[in-house]
């Protein structure tokens, strides 16, 4: 490296990948992330891709981005601004203006500024910088198309496959200018264009020829050096949400010695999680593609029924059509998990869009007293732990649960240190044993769970259904009866309290302002209250993952702390509840439903804002 | 495989039977239940699942797992139960409103799968348990409480749409006719896919009398033809009567030693063949010029669902390099730190 080249040295930072959505950008991005993560840095990511598979080419609204941060300590976000913006097209620039670092590195391809795309982008001058007040900006243009040719001058490709390359280029030279290497990229080519010889030899020549153009320019593109190391020591993968929660879910199943079965109809963005089950007939996973989403669940019911972990996936409009499914497992009181991977709301919505807006409906969308366990994951990693834990309430206590995470964490990734089985807590379906004893509904313990028995259990036959019961089991019209029996089977989930953890602040224990939050807001929230922290102010976290119950020690948490603000990706479904558990306090709150994250610092600054009030 | 000794009483369950007196139902689950102990199988290891109607309470009369579910969704559930369990003995009992109104996605979706249940459809062109509406099946112009000036909309016949949906296995049969059910029924549990048994069932209360004209009366078997695999198409009091083609390749009823008609010339039911034609044709008579079919129209043996779910599972499973969820973990890209 000479003397003249510009090293930048950061703690973390932010890249985001940027083009139409037929670029290439996810595959440039899921492919710098995981180089990445090999290195040893910690790292979160963000897919953004519009819902169309392929929307109007060069538009604003067909930018398809993908965003990673990583660094040498616990990165909890993907980031809120980038430092650098790596753009392939002038939309991609107008579509990322506002999300960039002050002074922040564009890297952009200069053969896309034609008088076309810029057009297309609904520019109205030639200059899109100077339109978009980026003049300050530190921005590289690189001739990225025809460089690419170029490279490809003696292939036998038609021009629209060496131009399908292009992205290759922009990855070669990130590479370059984050010191990575590129023999992970090229293995993970390999891997994936193993087959198709051309392809694979084309996409290497073309990363090679931008990392060495990076090497060439230096004098003008800087280079960053991240250090690495800040995390615990183990055997790390990366891992997005969506496949966490399939993987918690085979996990369950084995350590309760069942079966799985998944029913499920595919929908954005839930439809990675199905996707990740059937591949695993090796361990004896039973997917079924139902013709619909209620389908999906009654073929569910019918597997629990039969003795199955029971598992059906979905997204929120498809949980609509699921909410009367779900109420016969309530009343029939039968083990069932319902992954719900939220996304903007309401009907058709945003599909590819992540929001926390689905609470409500998890909570009371159904008819009738029909109380279920509802709980939420809070990174991409952690969801293998819900998907896991929403498995075991639902086998020992006999009830639905509901998991709800998200389109940012389910598409979103991070390293992940792989856990052991051996250390997994134990699960403990309650199948009953003695046919003599047996009474289909009753209930023999402090959890107010009843015992199970399927079809082929040998002295157990009886029947189950969705019309009221009473205590043994047989149909009831009862007046009493079905309060006693609404009042049971509201108990029944309430008693899951005391299966789950307390919840333990972040930050500070006790001060002038507590942030609640619940679900995938966790790595912006927890970053904002350590910030805090850090500059001295009195602020606490309380994350919640299990929603219904709630932990015991909830309004303890709550007393501590002079002001409570409820931040949530919808407007004000959790603080409703909250009002609804503990009248008591006082609630503020912060909402956003733009179908995006929050950012670390409009949390700072409304928490700031509330501590000066 | 062990033979199990029971009466059809070893499948009555204690709860009261419900049911209007005079109801089609009683019938249909005596015979289900003589069937069902003939079979010697272990009693253990039948499901009966329902949707929501009258028809529907079956599965709590039955000394069996039963699953009584929500409407519609009865064929969803019992495709669940015996594919996460394909040795279970699954019978779905469901309606004309249960099965073809609210319920006919997934209706339609386990016929086309060919999972193995045996499901029965009791027609009785009404809606019996909500106090008589129009259901799929009404006749055109029927005077309801939901059509009080007649229907303006033409019915399903519940065996043209199991043909549509690549149907293996159609039969019919009438409520009352025992000797007739419990044949069909036991054809029914033999067959290895999904197989329909219409039924014929009379609501004395909401439609009393609907299949009158093709169940009832001193020349009823002038009306009726019952069909079985490899034998003539002969009906009648008298046993003279039977089917031919005629030349546009209709179905005519003719008499035998009238017209020049023979044994020889009338068609021999084939219920195996995979084509269409005749069993739809079948399907289709109706009086006063043509019969009325029963028994076992369609029968052709094909995958089913729950086998090759199976057996895609153990075929994967014979090269597997994951065996346990520690396997899966470490599988792929890893690094340590």
């Amino acid at each position: 490296m000479t003397k003249e080249a510009k090293v930048i040295e950061l703690d973390e930072v932010t890249i985001r990948f940027s083009g139409d959505s037929g670029d290439g950008m996810q595959l440039t991005g899921t492919l710098f992330s995981d180089a990445t993560a090999l290195v040893g840095n910690d790292i979160s990511t963000f897919p953004d891709y519009p819902s169309e598979i392929r929307a109007p080419q060069g538009t604003v609204g067909g930018v398809s981005g993908f965003q990673v941060h990583f660094g040498n300590k616990k990165i909890t976000t993907p980031g809120d601004r980038a430092h650098v913006l790596v753009a392939m097209n002038p939309a991609a620039i107008k579509a990322n203006a506002n999300f960039l670092e002050p002074a922040a590195t564009i890297i952009y391809d200069s053969d896309s500024f034609t008088e076309r795309n810029l057009k297309k982008a609904k520019y109205v001058t030639d200059d899109p910088f100077v339109e978009l007040n980026l003049h300050d900006y530190h921005k590289i243009g690189v001739p990225i198309t025809s460089l690419t040719k170029e490279a490809l001058i003696d292939s036998d490709m038609d021009n629209k496959a060496i131009l399908r390359s292009k992205n290759m280029f922009a990855l070669g030279l990130v590479s370059w200018i984050f010191n990575r290497t590129l023999d992970v990229i090229e293995e993970a080519l390999t891997a994936k264009f193993g087959r198709k010889k051309a392809i694979l030899e084309s996409n290497i020549e073309v990363l090679r020829a931008g990392y060495n153009y990076g090497m060439t320019m230096q004098h003008s593109t800087p280079q960053y050096l991240i250090p690495t190391g800040g995390i615990q020591k183990g055997t790390y993968r990366n891992i997005n949400g969506n496949h966490a929660t399939a993987w918690g879910l085979l996990a369950a199943a084995e350590k309760s010695g069942l079966e799985l079965f998944i029913g499920s109809y595919p929908i954005t963005p839930a439809t990675d999680v199905l996707q990740a089950l059937t591949e695993r007939k090796d361990l004896g996973v039973k997917s079924f593609q139902a013709e619909d989403e209620i389908a999906g669940i009654c073929t569910t019911i019918g597997a629990s029924f039969a003795g199955d972990l029971g598992v059906t996936s979905t997204s929120g409009p498809g949980l609509a059509l699921k909410s009367e499914a779900i109420g016969l497992a309530i009343m029939a009181e039968l083990p069932l998990v319902v992954v719900n991977v939220q996304r903007g709301g309401p009907s058709t919505g945003l599909p590819t869009k992540t929001e926390q807006s689905d609470l409500m409906q998890a909570l009371y969308g159904r008819n009738g007293e029909s109380p279920m366990v509802v709980i939420a994951a809070s990174t991409p990693s952690d969801c293998f732990d819900y998907a896991f834990m929403a498995a075991k309430i639902a086998l020992e206590r006999m009830t639905p649960v509901m998991l709800l995470t998200d389109g940012f964490l389910g598409n979103g990734s991070q390293p992940w240190k792989i856990p052991s089985m051996s250390e997994m807590p134990t699960i403990t379906p309650r199948i009953a044993k003695d046919p003599s004893k047996f009474v289909s509904y009753k209930r023999t313990d402090e959890t107010l769970a009843r015992d199970w028995a399927f079809p082929g259990m040998e002295g157990f036959e009886h029947r189950i259904g969705g019309l009221e019961k009473n205590a043994e089991g047989n149909v009831s019209h009862d007046p009493e009866n079905h309060q006693k029996m609404c009042e049971l089977r509201a108990e029944k989930v309430a008693r899951v309290a005391d299966l789950i953890p307390p919840v333990e602040p972040v930050g500070c224990g006790e001060g002038d302002v507590l942030i609640v939050g619940w679900g995938g807001t966790y790595g912006h929230l927890v970053s904002a209250a350590n910030e805090l922290c850090a500059e001295g102010k009195s602020v606490g976290l309380a994350h919640f993952n299990y929603i219904n119950p709630l932990p015991k020690n909830t309004e303890e948490i709550f007393s501590k702390y002079k002001k409570i603000i409820v931040c949530e990706l919808n407007l004000g479904q959790f603080v409703a509840y909250l009002r609804n558990c503990f009248p008591q306090f006082d609630y503020h709150q912060y909402n956003k439903v733009q179908g995006l994250p929050f950012s670390v610092e409009e949390i700072k600054e409304n928490v700031i804002k509330l501590l000066e009030e | 495989m062990t033979e199990f000794k029971y009466t059809a009483k070893d499948f009555k369950s204690s709860t009261e039977v419900r049911w209007c007196p005079g109801c089609g139902d009683h019938a249909v689950m005596n015979a289900v239940q003589r069937v069902m102990a003939e079979k010697g199988l272990n009693k253990a290891d039948y499901a009966v699942i329902s949707g929501i109607g009258c028809s529907s309470r079956f599965p709590y009369y039955m000394n069996t797992f039963g699953f009584h579910t929500i409407h519609g969704r009865g064929g969803a559930i019992a495709t669940g139960v015996k594919a996460a369990n394909p040795k279970l003995h699954v019978w779905q009992i469901t309606g004309d409103g249960d099965a073809l109104a609210i319920g006919g996605n997934h209706f339609i979706h386990s016929i086309r799968r060919n999972i193995d249940i045996n499901l029965i459809l009791f027609n009785n062109k009404i809606y019996g348990l909500t106090k008589g509406q129009y259901s799929p099946t009404t006749d055109r112009g029927t005077k309801t409480k939901t059509s009080p000036f007649g229907t303006v909309e033409d019915p399903f016949y519940p065996g043209h749409l199991v043909l549509g949906s690549r149907g293996r296995f159609f039969a019919r049969t009438i409520d009352g006719n025992m000797k007739m059910s419990q044949e069909i029924y036991h054809n029914a549990a033999d067959f290895k896919g999904t197989s329909v048994v219409e039924v014929l069932q009379n609501c004395v209360i909401f439609n009393s009398g609907i299949h009158e004209e093709i169940t009832k009366g001193e020349d009823r078997d002038d009306k009726q033809i019952f069909l079985r695999h490899g034998e003539k198409m002969i009906f009648g009091v008298d046993k003279d009567k039977g089917l031919v083609l005629d030349k546009k390749g209709k179905l005519k009823a003719v008499t035998i030693g009238q017209d020049g008609y023979t044994m020889d010339d009338i068609l021999e039911h084939d219920a195996k063949d995979e084509d269409l034609y005749m069993h739809s044709a079948l399907i289709s008579m109706k009086l006063p010029d043509l019969p009325v079919a029963f028994g076992v129209i369609r029968a052709v043996d094909s995958l089913t669902y729950d086998h090759a779910m199976e057996a895609q599972i153990a075929e994967v499973q014979e090269t597997r390099k994951i065996t346990c969820v520690d396997d899966l973990l470490r599988s792929g890209n890893t690094w340590e730190v």
